[in-house]
């Protein structure tokens, strides 16, 4: 059986799956069939996960480039126009303070609520995807190192364990505490504790991509094509880079979404413990630590950064498990 | 099988002196200092004097092996004093906190049984609640109570446990007026009524770290189901002619419960850890929030002795997953 071209670039109808297409010769498609584009056409199936992309893309884009459409000063003090609700108390209390000027409503100094939420976001994305990127070339460097080598192997998977046992969020805590002077003092408040959260989410975090890196990178040693680069001499650099890494892509993207969730989740919760950043520079969750104290009357100022971090991880989370079913080849084509 | 226990026990011991070891480097080498809240019209020398009187003024291996030594053999002595009147930790210095100049166990000894009862209750409910929604989740793959099961543990898996608390307070106790929004931890329970309090006021904190320990659990009791349904075993049994509830309930589920067992045990710690959170949003004075006011004050011996014993949980815990996974599984004892 042979699909028209037409019929084969035409996302909209994902669903006219027979058995015998998926072994039909391919040859004259309009499309390519390289692997990645099946893992895309496999992901686009998994409906959680293509909403996840389109929040994820939508509350990126919306931090990144809001801020041009929406210019207000998240940090401008306006005490005229404090505590606005948001404009949809209207809907059931008529008396309520709103303003269309503030569609998101204001804090008890009158910034407002929208601008703040953007700030914040851009901070919380920008820890999340540094913090991930580190703890995932950590984990891919020692994962790798730990696999290839046979040396470092023992001592660099019981330092693995050790760190696995350590209590994570205490000593996070402590971390902070710690630290958070010295680096302020060194990089100015702002940036001292981005680098400070960066660097201690991680170091704390690497540890379950370096096992699963090191699983396949142990695997892939014993496969053929590897044989057959050793035998014309392959450097083990130029191994590692062109042979072992690009086949622990999957594993390492599929963490790669864990890490994202855990290193938000982690942010906002240094944050509201108060041990994140300082008081007036926003994240998700200094916002919601922030308003917790008067949330009895302003709830939404709550709620928002609430929702907006419980999104983004769940949406990151579906876009994980609809990686991970689209990575496996077992799935793949169902 | 004793043999492998006994490997792993003394593997643990290792362990636990390097995190001991790191967790004190951490708190010694960092910058910082625990004068800085002094007055500067203090002289030099009185500031020295009061240095000493902290124990700050040895060298620090000295100062480490002294903290195992009152942590690991002084505060067992004390404690078995404490129960059989003996008098072998007579006068012998104990692990003091700089807040409160009292010994830090006291405390920890104190905050104890809120933090046991709210987590140790929120981890029985999660397992008892996750352990069906998977089963059924797997055996009915793909139906509407899979679908809503999986996505209801993608959300509690994802939500932080700081917005479902919240989240909680505004609905059911601001709103609604149900649940006391905080947890009064000076309650007795000594009445019907005073009991009915009590469970009012502990439903909130322990559905939230439920909600949370049940998501995780049921994913794995899920994945772990359908992997074995799958296998060959299970077509035997059905081929004998058993019931299709002893061929799920008898043998699947038993041979599922194997990972989910040191999963399980693997998550006890986790849950000391995350309590810290919520803790703080239902202000149960717990050991999360003995361990957030002491790292607010720069308590450091308390610091360092709270850290310790979570690390402490995390590594008899892993024990314990290792030696169940022994005992559930015979292939992995003869590694």
């Amino acid at each position: 059986m042979t699909r028209p071209a037409a019929h084969g670039s035409d996302p909209v109808n994902p669903s006219s799956h027979d058995p015998i297409e998926t072994v039909a010769d391919t040859i004259g498609e309009a499309y390519s069939r390289s692997q990645w584009w099946d893992v895309w056409r496999q992901f686009r199936h998994h409906t959680g996960a293509m909403l996840g992309l389109t929040f994820l893309l939508f509350i990126t884009a919306a931090v990144l480039f809001g801020p041009i459409f929406w210019d207000i000063d998240p940090t401008k003090l306006d005490i005229r126009a404090k505590d606005i609700r948001p404009i949809y108390t209207a809907i059931w209390d008529s008396g309520a303070k709103v303003s269309w000027g503030h569609p998101f409503g204001t804090d008890n100094l009158g910034r407002d609520t929208m601008a703040k939420l953007m700030a914040g976001g851009r901070v919380s994305l920008a820890v999340g995807w540094t913090a991930m990127f580190l703890a995932l070339i950590l984990g891919t460097l020692i994962g790798v190192a730990a696999g290839y080598f046979k040396k470092l192997d023992g001592i660099l998977m019981r330092m693995t364990d050790l760190f696995l046992a350590l209590p994570l969020l205490p000593l996070l805590l402590v971390m902070m505490l710690l630290f958070r002077d010295p680096l302020r003092k060194a990089f100015g408040p702002e940036m001292g504790i981005f680098i400070l959260i960066v660097v201690v989410i991680g170091v704390t975090s690497w540890m379950p991509t370096a096992r699963i890196v090191r699983g396949d990178v142990l695997a892939l040693k014993e496969r053929e094509f590897v044989l057959a680069a050793r035998s014309i001499g392959t450097s083990s650099t130029m191994m590692i880079t062109r042979h072992l890494l690009p086949n622990v892509l999957s594993p390492i993207m599929v963490s790669a979404t864990l890490g994202l969730a855990n290193a938000i989740i982690t942010e906002s919760a240094l944050s509201f413990l108060g041990l994140g950043f300082p008081s007036d520079f926003p994240t998700w969750g200094k916002l919601l630590f922030d308003s917790v104290d008067r949330m009895t009357q302003f709830p939404e100022r709550v709620v928002w950064p609430g929702i907006c971090i419980s999104f983004t991880v769940l949406s990151v989370n579906y876009i994980g498990d609809g990686l991970r079913d689209a990575l496996d080849p077992r799935i793949r084509g169902r | 099988m004793l043999t492998f226990t006994i490997r792993r026990l003394i593997l643990a011991i290792p362990t636990l002196l390097f995190i001991s070891l790191v967790i004190f480097a951490l708190l010694e080498f960092a910058p910082g200092d625990p004068m800085a809240q002094v007055p500067l019209t203090v002289p030099p020398e009185v500031k020295q004097a009061m240095r000493e009187a902290l124990g700050l003024g040895q060298p620090w291996p000295i100062r480490f092996v002294k903290w195992m030594y009152q942590f690991f053999i002084v505060e067992p002595m004390y404690w078995i004093d404490g129960i059989l009147g003996t008098t072998w930790a007579e006068g012998q210095q104990r692990v003091i906190s700089w807040q409160t100049r009292g010994p830090v166990m006291d405390l920890v000894a104190q905050r104890m049984p809120q933090t046991l009862w709210v987590v140790g209750m929120s981890y029985v409910i999660g397992v008892l609640i996750a352990l069906p929604i998977g089963i059924i989740s797997a055996y009915r793959q793909y139906s509407w109570f899979d679908q809503i099961g999986t996505f209801v543990s993608m959300v509690g898996f994802s939500v932080p446990t700081f917005f479902t608390g919240v989240l909680l307070i505004v609905i059911f106790s601001v709103n609604l007026g149900w649940f006391p929004s905080i947890y009064d931890t000076t309650h007795v329970v000594n009445d019907w009524d005073s009991f009915l309090f009590q469970v009012r006021q502990m439903i909130m904190p322990v559905s939230v770290l439920a909600l949370y320990n049940a998501a995780q659990i049921s994913r794995f009791m899920r994945a772990s189901m359908l992997d074995n349904l799958n296998q060959d075993y299970v077509r035997t049994a059905r081929a004998k002619g058993l019931s299709e509830r002893a061929v799920v309930l008898v043998h699947v589920v038993r041979n599922s419960m194997i990972p989910v067992v040191t999963v399980i045990a693997l998550g006890v710690p986790q849950v000391f850890g995350g309590a810290i959170i919520t803790e703080q949003v239902f202000k149960v004075n717990g050991l999360g929030q003995l361990l957030i006011t002491a790292i607010h004050a720069n308590d450091l011996p308390m610091v360092q002795t709270l850290t310790f014993i979570f690390a402490v949980l995390i590594v008899l815990f892993n024990l314990v997953a290792d030696v169940l996974y022994g005992l559930l599984d015979p292939r992995i004892r003869y590694d």
